[in-house]
């Protein structure tokens, strides 16, 4: 997060007012969108206040256009001090924004980073002419003909110290400047070695229209369910196959279900997913289960009886003693009755147990860090359950940690 | 190498006119009308038959995102929103779009908003894009001119674009703090569900596209899903804009087959890398959100979703960042660290404490001011930033450390080691716990 504050009062100017044609043109924006958004318009009245006042946005601009669209004051002071294009203190004539992000940065913006500093000192202070500051911004967006920055609104890519520099003399001066490229470029192409898009048919016209084939062909042919196939089973791969894109974060990437309340209401449902009912029902009152088993659990005096296999557990009602959730999931690590020599050693060392879970193992039977060290995955399974920590221990690696101590103490 | 007659981009240097006649030579606005009777439903099962994947970073296929959408409005509007707030480190491809080709980019947005039943569209471009969005703006007004989009117009489609900016925040690229900037507010990502689909723009139906994904569209439904599905292998369909920068001779944004190598696409197209193959470090292959993969592994991988991802990498918006052997790495992911740092919007607690907090141990482990057992605990802290954030800004600022810390623990331990060989005043400091 960037800490941005409002320039002092000293710099702040007495009021502000729109320009009869930037009012105008504020109209213009705010008719963009639907009745009672039109705080929407709020970072085009900024910008435009912005661009009226110099290139910063004094306190009194904040609150004329608060004013104008309605909104708190507060709410757009919020929105001018989050968006990091709104400067809030006094800018030179030319506002020099270097991009240093790292495309920008392995190209050689430390080094217009360097002649920026040594011309003009350090960043966010204006020229004694008036004429330029500069600060270093997170990437522009122009990666390929790094190093670049902006000044103004313009942006000038492909820089060296030299050209900068030179540029920076021919502003001050006036005189008329190339916005781009610096060194021929017409845009993002490779330089001088343009190798596509070299076929003059997709120039003129002569291809448009070309595609109509693939219709009159299928029209004709009566081939419609060839293709709805063809179509149907690359949809079935695309449904099947498609994993995210980038490495999984643990997180669903996006619900396939359709969440739209208008279709249920007009199948006669009340607008809450069925899924959700039920929960919102489990957790009123028990478990809508088999009537049998609800029975058979108010009635029961004896104390419940361990699943006798594991992987028989998956059906292990809710509320079962820990011991037979454990069961369900894992193998019971062998304990001991008591530590041996009666000196335990302190579980609690190994990052992760603490004093509670600690004394919860040594009730297992767990006292030294070798039984730790020697759980199986099965038997690390069953703690996870026995002590509700799903994944913890394998994330933590308590039998790692655990062999390390053992090794360090012996 | 991807023939001239496959490419969609056919404008991307701007070497001819952005403008109306010269895109409809281009084959743009091209029987519009004619893919448009042919139905919602046709468009869907096309573009789901493209395999088109999502050109935003997370490759979510877009004709299911579109399908997504309800099929009967309930009185509320559905808005389409185009996603043009391009700011990952290493992307610069849909600037090229706007500035060049941005018929493209209207006619798609006509023909996905049609799909899903929308009749107003919001273009959201960055800020800094001020060139582009005037260049957009332009093309708009000419499409409105010759009633190609608007109230009435030619299609029969009461259709309504409009081009929105942000002011500089990169958080806005997620879509639900895209729409929260859209509705005037800061841009801070919202808790899904409820997904846009269903409560986005306004509390209406929404559904966010990369300005890439929404372009295509309209040569993928005239030339079919089964052309586009052809190119590029299987499930990492079509062609894609690889922005490539950094250590190469030429850098430049080209237009290829999902698929291509990484070695095939840095000769044909980057004149080769700087200093020779052996030259090559390693690469972020998708933009400066995704982890770094080393030369041997990158050098001749296949460029799409899936090898990436088994790479533990990912492709991301194909934003391929080259460094060569001159690349101080550790600064260089410090540096990305830092980026994360300045642009995390502050809502959650391990993003907003943990990317200064990784930034600050990165920095130090550059100039090897740091202790050795400092490396798992930064491992450590970035897997508690992972996916305990409501978007995806933590991941993205945990896996390029995590990157780093798999492929070049050896040289953060050479800077340490080379650190404490010499005298230094201060005592080398520590993170606290």
């Amino acid at each position: 997060m960037a800490n941005r504050r409002l320039a002092p009062a000293a710099e702040q100017p007495q009021d502000f007012a729109f320009t009869p044609e930037n009012a105008d043109w504020a109209r213009g924006q705010i008719a963009k969108y639907p009745e009672g958004r039109q705080a929407s318009a709020v970072i085009p009245l900024l910008w435009k206040a912005q661009e009226q006042n110099g290139g910063w946005l004094p306190q009194k601009a904040i609150e004329a256009v608060a004013d104008e669209l309605g909104m708190p004051h507060i709410r757009v002071l919020e929105v001018a001090t989050f968006y990091t294009m709104f400067a809030l203190e006094p800018v030179g004539r030319f506002w020099i924004q270097l991009c240093g992000t790292v495309p920008c940065d392995c190209c050689g913006a430390k080094e217009l980073k360097a002649a920026l500093h040594e011309r003009l000192g350090p960043a966010g202070h204006v020229s004694p002419d008036g004429n330029f500051s500069w600060l270093e911004v997170e990437c522009l967006g122009a990666c390929c003909n790094a190093p670049m920055v902006q000044i103004n609104q313009d942006y000038y890519e492909d820089l060296t110290p030299e050209s900068l520099n030179k540029l920076m003399d021919d502003l001050a001066a006036g005189r008329p400047v190339k916005v781009g490229s610096q060194i021929g470029r017409v845009s993002s192409e490779p330089k001088d070695a343009v190798n596509t898009l070299t076929d003059e048919s997709l120039f003129d016209g002569s291809r448009v229209g070309a595609w109509r084939k693939r219709f009159e062909q299928t029209e004709g042919a009566g081939d419609e369910g060839v293709k709805k196939d063809e179509a149907a089973s690359t949809e079935a791969r695309v449904k099947d196959e498609t994993k995210p894109a980038r490495p999984s974060a643990g997180r669903a990437n996006e619900s396939n279900a359709v969440d739209a309340p208008a279709e249920r209401a007009s199948a006669g449902q009340t607008p809450v997913k069925s899924e959700d009912e039920a929960q919102a029902r489990d957790a009123k009152a028990p478990p809508a289960q088999d009537p049998a088993v609800v029975e058979d659990k108010v009635l029961r005096t004896e104390p419940p009886q361990h699943p006798a296999t594991v992987g028989a557990g998956d059906d292990v009602p809710e509320g079962e003693s820990p011991e037979a959730r454990a069961d369900a999931a894992g193998t019971r690590p062998k304990g001991l009755d008591a530590p041996r020599d009666d000196r335990p050693d302190d579980l609690t060392k190994i990052k992760g147990i603490g004093p509670i879970n600690g004394r919860r193992l040594n009730d297992l039977g767990v006292w030294h860090y070798d039984q730790v060290a020697a759980w199986s995955p099965k038997e690390v399974a069953w703690v996870s359950a026995y002590l509700a920590l799903p994944g913890r221990i394998d994330r933590e690696n308590w039998v790692g940690q655990a062999s390390d101590l053992a090794g360090s103490r012996g | 190498m991807l023939a001239d007659q496959d490419r969609i981009f056919t404008n991307l240097y701007g070497l001819h006119s952005p403008g109306l006649d010269a895109a409809k030579k281009r084959g743009a606005w091209d029987g519009t009308k004619f893919l448009l009777d042919m139905g919602r439903d046709w468009i869907i099962d096309e573009m789901k038959g493209s395999g088109l994947r999502g050109r935003g970073g997370a490759g979510f296929p877009t004709g299911l995102k579109w399908s997504f959408m309800p099929k009967k409005s309930d009185g509320r509007p559905h808005y389409l929103v185009v996603n043009a707030d391009e700011s990952e480190p290493g992307t610069c491809k849909d600037r090229e779009i706007m500035r060049h080709d941005p018929h493209l980019l209207i006619e798609g947005c006509l023909l996905a908003s049609f799909a899903m039943g929308a009749h107003a569209c919001y273009i959201y471009i960055r800020g800094e894009y001020v060139a582009e969005k005037f260049a957009l703006q332009r093309a708009v007004d000419e499409a409105y001119e010759a009633r190609l989009v608007g109230p009435s117009n030619v299609h029969d489609y009461p259709f309504d674009i409009y081009v929105h900016h942000g002011a500089g925040a990169y958080i806005c690229g997620e879509e639900t703090a895209l729409i929260e900037s859209l509705e005037g507010k800061k841009g801070m990502p919202r808790l899904k569900p409820p997904f846009p689909a269903n409560m986005g723009l306004y509390g209406c139906p929404t559904t966010v596209n990369n300005v890439e994904s929404i372009a295509v569209a309209g040569t993928i439904l005239r030339r079919g899903g089964a052309w586009f599905a052809g190119l590029g292998g299987k499930n990492n369909t079509g062609t894609k804009l690889f922005c490539v920068s950094g250590h190469v001779n030429k850098p430049c944004n080209v237009e290829e087959e999902l698929g291509i190598t990484f070695r095939e696409l840095i000769d044909k197209h980057c004149g080769g890398m700087r200093g020779g193959w052996d030259n090559l470090l390693c690469s972020i292959p998708g933009g400066s959100s995704v982890p770094l993969v080393p030369a041997e592994q990158i050098i001749d991988a296949k460029m799409d979703f899936d090898t990436l991802r088994n790479l533990g990498s990912g492709l991301g918006t194909a934003a391929v960042i080259v460094l060569d052997k001159s690349t101080d790495i550790v600064g260089a992911i410090a540096r990305i660290s830092y980026f994360y740092k300045h642009e995390s919007c502050g809502q959650c607690t391990p993003c907003r404490e943990g990317t200064g907090w990784m930034w600050r141990v990165l920095t130090r482990m550059a100039a090897g001011r740091a202790q050795k057992r400092e490396i798992d605990m930064l491992l450590e802290v970035t897997k508690q930033v992972e996916g305990h954030t409501i978007c995806a800004l933590g991941d993205a600022a945990a896996w390029p450390i995590q990157g780093l810390i798999r492929h070049f623990r050896p040289e953060i331990e050479k800077r340490i080691d080379q650190y404490s060989a010499n005298p230094h005043m201060d005592a080398v400091p520590m993170a606290a716990e």
